[in-house]
């Protein structure tokens, strides 16, 4: 009796690509519901824009590499790249703002690199990067946050902007934190944002798709310098928790750090890059000229990362102890 | 100019490249490669047939030649696809096919003597650079297999041509 | 007992043992003709019989012939057929064996007699260990004479048992240790006097509970306190050599030496239990214990099987065949062989027969780019990054495939079974340790030519140089310098 043959091992555990993406989506929901209850129904609209932009754009790059384009698009990883920059713009800016960040984040920072598994860059962060940086306006425009918000919505400083503006005017601390924006944690709204990100979060760590690795250092290395700062200068600078619950942390800490592809790829190479992003983003939004430095955080660390990966490599069982 | 902070700035740029400039300078002379043993661990990459296809007569004078910058590293027809990758790991360059005027790749061969035609007159003994061939004037001539690398220059000094690379 | 050491990265798989494991130990009939394999693998063996000679059970058939080979004894009585070409289990799909009809009569060579076991110095049980025939009976079929041997010369201190069977399926140790606890036991003592060792300790997995108490309960009967018994926790791969000897000494193989290096010797239970077989009758080694399971196995089972046994009569004689079989492996479902047909014959290298169905096999899909999740560096046993050596095996520069540790990877499969874009990564592996082997036999092979090429040279230079001498002598003779050379 014949058999048919194939390379061992002859079972495999039961992920896959468009599994783990599936995942990544559903732990974003908490945060896109938070959002839709603070400022409104346009999250939604951002959402399908960018979702819709991404896909065609990413059918449309694979016709021109010619690949075969029904797995690719099956396989989710755009659609976490278009939720993710849905989620990070705000929601009052222009459709066609979003979908021209889509299109530049998934054409310029993931095909002209080669695709999925081959970008350097996190794609959503080079399309908020690229927005930012080109409509400053818009992109920092955002809606007050109340709960059961209208369509139409009122515009107002976040925290981060708040306490820039008023470290700027030489208020203290405590007098800047009884301003509007904030609420009991940080952003008033941001602080409800944060909070679903990190459940998200949380679920991502127990099902198995994210490693503690790079949120625990990210939370730590933004959470370190602002504790430090805070304790000898508290007039000047803003509390740890401030930070963590203020701005895209969470989300930037479990979703956006975390792409693997373009961070490093070893445990101890996973500790420094999240711990560089922590930093980095204290430092952009104590010293640097945007409110939220977790954007251009990620992308320094991703230039570093091939270097974080060469020398990182960890000890083979059977080579000396370097 | 009267800006205060223009004479700080400039000051601090000097420094800076002066800085780097000494630091560059110290890691010219102390960081250097050994560019003595280059030749050496170009050697140890090639096939030590010493057949000669690359128009120098060894391996070794080959190596040399490379590191000098005489030679490019496509032309080793035995050492193939493989040799030139390994020198191109090396030296840092781009790999590139085997030059086909320095000879075909081919598939290792050794030299093998029909000992039915062999006469004995032990003239390709001390053509082959491996002393490779064992015999004696008017004794029967053989090829140790294992020893013999395929270079092939033992076949013209044969006077009957029993020499055959397979 | 907790180990010293232990190896973060494994996997818990589902074990699909227990089915096997319903029925106790049996001998499998004698096969009605013997198909012996002479490729060994690492070497060959030569047939020291011919087409028409009588042979009986135990008698020799095949010696050692290149490489690392071990003899080979008739595993019937009978005359011999004929010694051709038939598919085999080895990767060129065929290969020279010995067909043997049996009459029927299973009778013993009658020089076949039970060794006098106090009478046989360490190196005598050495040497009769390797005209026994008997090989690691763990799937490396590594002669256990040949690895004594080794030990031996390096004064090994402690000789680890490994009874840790982690891979899905294989459970033929689990039935050796539960049934013949004695004959493991009885092994180990003999292994231990030949190698040296002055310690022993039987590594179990702790999903055995039955082997171990078995084996605990044997060796407090014994009351040897050089022997003990230790359980391991159930991950796999556990039973890979490293692995195992971190876990149960703390201590790990250093990357380019074997364990006898550092004191240890490892051998599988079985080896040990076949040690004790021909220490107690003198028969040598042409049986071993394999497990027939899978889906498509009607009633799953350990058989004590004859070498030589096509698997298709293995299978038949449990249950035959259920359902729709797909896959015939040689082996576990995570490093097994698929084999092309059941027409192959039963080696001593086989331990497992699994035969799958759709329900034993998870479809592969498609293969998609490397997301660089290191869920494969998580698993990896041998602490590499698989999904950095992936990007240097597919862009062939063996510089960097060799720093990331190709030559280390055991190819237990962990980083395929985890990755999610089912990148066939340990068939990827292997293709490129069998090339970097061959670009490295290569370099050797250089590296010899260079040598010779130089003492070439150097002999040119010395007759050179002589001539020259014998040159100047004569000229000044001619020249009647007299430089105090007297007329002989």
């Amino acid at each position: 009796m014949r058999f048919e043959t194939a390379g061992a091992p002859h079972v495999i555990a039961g992920f896959t690509v468009p599994r783990v993406m599936t995942q990544v989506l559903i732990a974003l929901v908490p945060v896109a519901t938070a959002q839709v209850a603070l400022f409104g129904p346009r999250v939604l609209l951002q959402l399908a824009v960018c979702a819709a932009t991404a896909l065609a754009c990413e059918a449309m790059a694979l016709r021109a590499r010619r690949i075969e384009a029904r797995r690719f698009l099956a396989d989710g990883s755009v659609l976490v790249t278009a939720a993710l920059l849905a989620l990070s713009v705000p929601p009052l800016l222009p459709w066609w703002l979003a979908a021209f960040g889509t299109a530049v984040a998934v054409l310029l920072g993931k095909h002209a690199y080669g695709g999925l598994g081959c970008n350097p860059f996190n794609p959503a962060m080079v399309g908020y990067a690229v927005l930012l940086v080109s409509f400053p306006l818009e992109m920092t425009r955002w809606p007050v946050p109340s709960f059961g918000a209208p369509w139409d919505a009122v515009t107002g400083a976040t925290a981060l902007d708040q306490l820039r503006t008023g470290l700027g005017q030489r208020l203290t601390m405590q007098e800047i934190f009884v301003l509007p924006p904030f609420g009991l944690l940080g952003d008033a709204g941001g602080q409800w944002i944060n909070a679903t990100a990190l459940l998200g979060g949380l679920y991502l760590l127990a099902r198995g798709i994210v490693r503690w690795h790079i949120p625990a250092a990210m939370l730590v290395g933004l959470a370190l310098p602002a504790a430090l700062a805070h304790t000898f200068d508290p007039g000047a600078h803003a509390a740890a928790t401030f930070h963590l619950f203020s701005g895209a942390t969470m989300l930037g800490a479990f979703f956006i750090a975390t792409d693997p592809v373009s961070a490093a790829t070893s445990d101890r190479g996973r500790l420094y890059y999240g711990a560089g992003v922590g930093a980095l983003t204290w430092v952009i939004r104590t010293w640097g000229g945007y409110p939220d430095g977790i954007a251009f955080a990620v992308l320094l660390m991703n230039l570093a990362a091939p270097l974080l990966d060469r020398y990182t490599v960890p000890r083979i069982h059977g080579h000396p102890k370097r | 100019m009267s800006d205060p902070t223009v004479l700080p700035a400039i000051a601090v740029g000097a420094a800076f490249a002066a800085g780097m400039g000494a630091a560059l300078g110290w890691a010219a002379t102390r960081l250097r490669p050994d560019e003595d043993r280059l030749p050496e661990a170009i050697n140890a990459l090639l096939p030590q047939t010493q057949c000669g296809q690359c128009r120098y007569p060894g391996c070794r004078p080959y190596a040399e030649a490379i590191a000098r910058g005489e030679a490019d590293i496509d032309q080793c027809p035995p050492g193939g696809e493989a040799t030139v990758h390994a020198l191109a790991d090396l030296l840092g360059r781009k790999a590139k096919p085997v030059d086909p005027q320095y000879g075909p790749v081919s598939q290792r061969v050794v030299a093998v003597i029909d000992e039915e035609r062999c006469i004995g007159c032990a003239l390709c003994l001390p053509a082959c650079p491996v002393d490779a061939i064992i015999g004696a004037p008017r004794f029967m001539h053989t090829v140790i297999g294992s020893h013999c690398t395929g270079c092939g220059l033992c076949v013209p000094p044969c006077p009957v041509d029993c020499i055959e690379l397979r | 007992m907790a180990p010293p050491g232990r190896f973060a990265d494994g996997l818990r798989l589902e074990s699909h043992k227990a089915r096997a494991m319903r029925h106790r130990l049996r001998a499998a009939a004698a096969p009605a003709c013997a198909v012996i394999a002479l490729d060994q693998g690492r070497g060959d063996a030569d047939p020291v019989v011919g087409p028409g000679d009588r042979v009986f059970v135990g008698t020799p058939i095949a010696r050692p012939a290149s490489g690392v080979a071990a003899t080979i004894h008739s595993p019937v009585c009978g005359i011999v057929r004929e010694i051709a070409q038939r598919e085999t289990a080895a990767p060129a799909g065929s290969g020279p064996c010995i067909v043997i009809d049996s009459d029927g009569s299973d009778a013993r060579d009658p020089r076949i007699a039970a060794p006098a076991l106090e009478s046989l110095g360490p190196e005598d049980l050495i040497a009769r260990i390797l005209e026994a025939g008997i090989v690691g009976l763990g799937g490396a079929a590594y002669p256990t004479g040949v690895k004594l041997a080794t030990a031996r010369e390096r004064s090994v201190e402690h000789l680890v048992l490994n009874g840790a069977e982690c891979e899905p399926w294989i459970c033929c140790d689990d039935a050796l240790m539960r049934e013949r606890a004695d004959d493991i036991l009885l092994g180990t003592r003999i292994m231990m006097v030949t190698c040296g060792a002055r310690r022993a300790t039987i590594a179990v997995e702790d999903d055995k509970p039955e082997a171990i108490e078995a084996l605990r309960r044997a060796s407090s009967a014994l009351g040897d306190d050089r022997l003990e018994v230790v359980a391991l926790p159930a991950l796999y791969p556990a039973g890979a050599e490293g692995p195992l000897l971190l876990a149960v000494t703390g201590l790990e193989v250093p990357h380019d030496a074997f364990p006898p290096s550092i004191g240890l010797l490892c051998q599988n239970v079985g080896t040990a239990a076949a040690v004790a077989s021909w220490a107690r009758s003198g028969e040598p080694c042409i049986s071993r214990v394999v497990t027939v399971t899978g889906s498509g196995v009607g009633e799953p089972a350990n058989l004590e099987a004859r070498i030589g046994t096509p698997l298709a009569a293995l299978v038949a004689e449990c249950g035959g065949h259920r359902g729709e079989p797909r896959r015939l492996i040689a082996g576990g479902s995570m490093t097994g062989t698929a084999l092309a047909t059941d027409d192959v014959a039963l080696t001593k290298a086989m331990n497992c027969i699994l035969v799958a169905t759709a329900l034993d096999l998870v479809p592969r899909g498609e293969e998609m780019p490397c997301i660089r999740c290191g869920d494969c560096a998580s698993a990896c046993p041998a602490g590499l990054l698989p999904q950095q050596l992936l990007r240097a095996v597919t862009s062939g520069v063996t510089a960097e495939a060799g720093r990331y540790g190709l030559a280390d990877c055991i190819e237990c499969g962990c980083c395929d079974y985890v990755c999610p874009s089912r990148i066939p990564l340990t068939s990827r592996f292997r293709a490129a340790r069998a090339e970097a082997r061959a670009l490295a036999a290569d370099r050797q092979r250089a590296e010899a030519a260079r040598r010779r090429f130089e003492q070439h040279q150097r002999r040119l230079a010395m007759q050179a140089e002589a001539e020259r001498q014998a040159f100047e002598e004569a000229r000044r003779l001619a020249r009647g310098d007299g430089a105090g050379r007297s007329d002989p």
